[in-house]
């Protein structure tokens, strides 16, 4: 029922106001006196040669990627998972098998195609 | 006024009374983690630790907050301003929200009979006091999805920074959390199954007689790993590997803004120590049968305590794992283990 959220709405709107405080109102209260060499990113205390917009190894695309794939079948295994043991029983358990088994071959697919590898 | 805007208006004062003190346990729980991180990293190693201010240091916390509000806020130029400032109130928020739906003792009914049984959370004719802050019944697929979001606060500090140090570490994290995530998730489905639940103070219920860590030891153990290194802790804490990353994705934040990266950090460990009492050991469950059952929330606080000081040894025991094999580990090794701890399970409790 959307009245159980309720608390968690109430929560949710003490934290949020909590951390603009933290946030926002807190470094209020130190000192201020910003300097050129204060407002450089830190590289180990050189001068920053170039931009930190760039681009970066693709293999933590592949790895997102992979990971929207597996987490959404582990999310679709949580309905199942509950309802298991009151309903499903031996006919749920041999549907998840095979959706499983699927998942595992997935797995071997892309550990075979060298998609888990860093180099 | 009307019975319904009587119910919202109880169920509003109820939440924010709960909030303050969930709110304010978990503060100080990070102020002494802090100080318990150092005594016991200083003790392992022969040191004595902070002993300065106050007994034993006792009152080192409150120094350092003093210190964190006074320091002065430098940022650097160039940097997203909106999403720099939003990364670490995003970090505090969502560690502090997750909490919201853990349970620390079974429901007390006031006013009315208790529902017959030791698994009952039912409560007629009277007011059922629920010992979390938000009863859901979705409870553990709220602290999943909540505790992804600070993965957004991560990428999004390091990246909003515009400083190359930063951007490395929150991609370096990034990618970790969510590889390490997924094993968590086939880790919990263990309990899930066993339970039919995924109400919290139900899958607690259900483990009166036998504590699901003994029926699922693998799943207790990829649970706990993966929580490592959800937390960014060693020997999964590559993301600040301070030799080569400086301070990872919060190099360029000081003063409070690094505090609450920092408070996150710890509340996250509090809560994962907390899910891991909720799902394997029991959650208030007595240790021994002959202990009183009416101590709750002690056994709870104990247990997670002992987790807490498991996450700290653990820290100075391992080194620190290489890049290529961490994220190795979680593919390669934690989420077939995960599908097979599943299937064996889901076999067992099928044909149970």
């Amino acid at each position: 029922m959307l009245f159980d959220y309720l608390p968690v709405l109430t929560f949710l709107v003490m934290i949020v106001l909590l951390g603009i405080a933290l946030t926002v109102l807190i470094p209020l209260v130190g000192p201020r006196k910003p300097t050129k060499a204060k407002g450089l990113p830190y590289e180990c205390g050189i001068v920053p040669a170039e931009t930190a917009r760039r681009r970066f190894s693709v293999t933590f695309y592949l790895t997102a990627m992979l990971f929207i794939v597996f987490d959404v079948e582990a999310i679709f295994l949580y309905p199942w998972a509950v309802l298991l043991r009151s309903t499903l029983h031996v006919f749920g358990l041999i549907e998840m098998v095979i959706f499983v088994a699927l998942i595992a071959v997935a797995l071997a697919y892309v550990w075979r195609k060298g998609a888990l590898e860093w180099d | 006024m009307s019975a319904a805007a009587t119910s919202v208006l109880l169920a509003v004062v109820v939440a924010v009374v709960k909030g303050v003190l969930i709110i304010f346990v978990l503060m100080t729980a990070f102020a002494y983690l802090t100080l318990a991180e150092r005594k016991v990293s200083a003790r392992i190693q022969l040191r004595y630790g902070p002993n300065r201010v106050g007994p034993f240091g006792f009152l080192q916390p409150l120094a350092d907050g003093v210190k964190l509000f006074t320091k002065e806020v430098t940022a650097p130029e160039g940097r997203d301003r909106f999403l720099y400032l939003l990364a670490p109130a995003l970090a505090a928020c969502a560690a502090m929200l997750a909490f919201s739906v853990i349970p620390i003792n079974q429901t007390i009914c006031i006013g009315g009979t208790h529902g017959a049984g030791p698994l009952s959370a039912s409560c007629p004719g009277g007011y059922p006091l629920h010992w979390d802050l938000a009863h859901l019944n979705i409870g553990l697929l709220f602290i999943l999805a909540i505790t992804s979001l600070g993965v957004y606060s991560i990428f999004l500090g390091g990246w909003a920074s515009n400083s190359k140090y930063p951007l490395l570490g929150a991609l370096r994290s990034s990618a970790q959390l969510i590889s390490y995530e997924m094993a968590v998730s086939f880790a919990l489905l263990g309990p899930v199954l066993l339970a039919g639940s995924l109400n919290l103070e139900t899958v607690v219920n259900q483990q009166h007689s036998l504590w699901f860590v003994f029926l699922q030891p693998m799943g207790f153990l990829l649970y706990f790993t993966g929580a490592l290194a959800e937390t960014n802790r060693l020997p999964f804490d590559l993301p600040e590997a301070e030799a080569e990353l400086v301070a990872g994705y919060h190099t360029e934040y000081t003063g409070m803004h690094f505090g609450l990266f920092f408070m996150a950090e710890y509340i996250n460990m509090v809560t994962v120590c907390s899910i891991a009492t909720v799902m394997f050991l029991g959650g208030w469950m007595a240790p021994f049968f002959f202990l009183p059952t009416w101590l709750g929330p002690i056994w709870f606080v104990g247990k997670v305590v002992l987790l807490l000081l498991l996450m700290m040894w653990v820290r100075w025991t391992f080194p620190r794992l290489r890049y290529d094999r961490l994220m190795q580990f979680g593919w390669k090794v934690l989420l077939p283990l995960g599908l097979a701890n599943l299937m064996l399970t889901s076999v067992f409790v099928a044909l149970h």
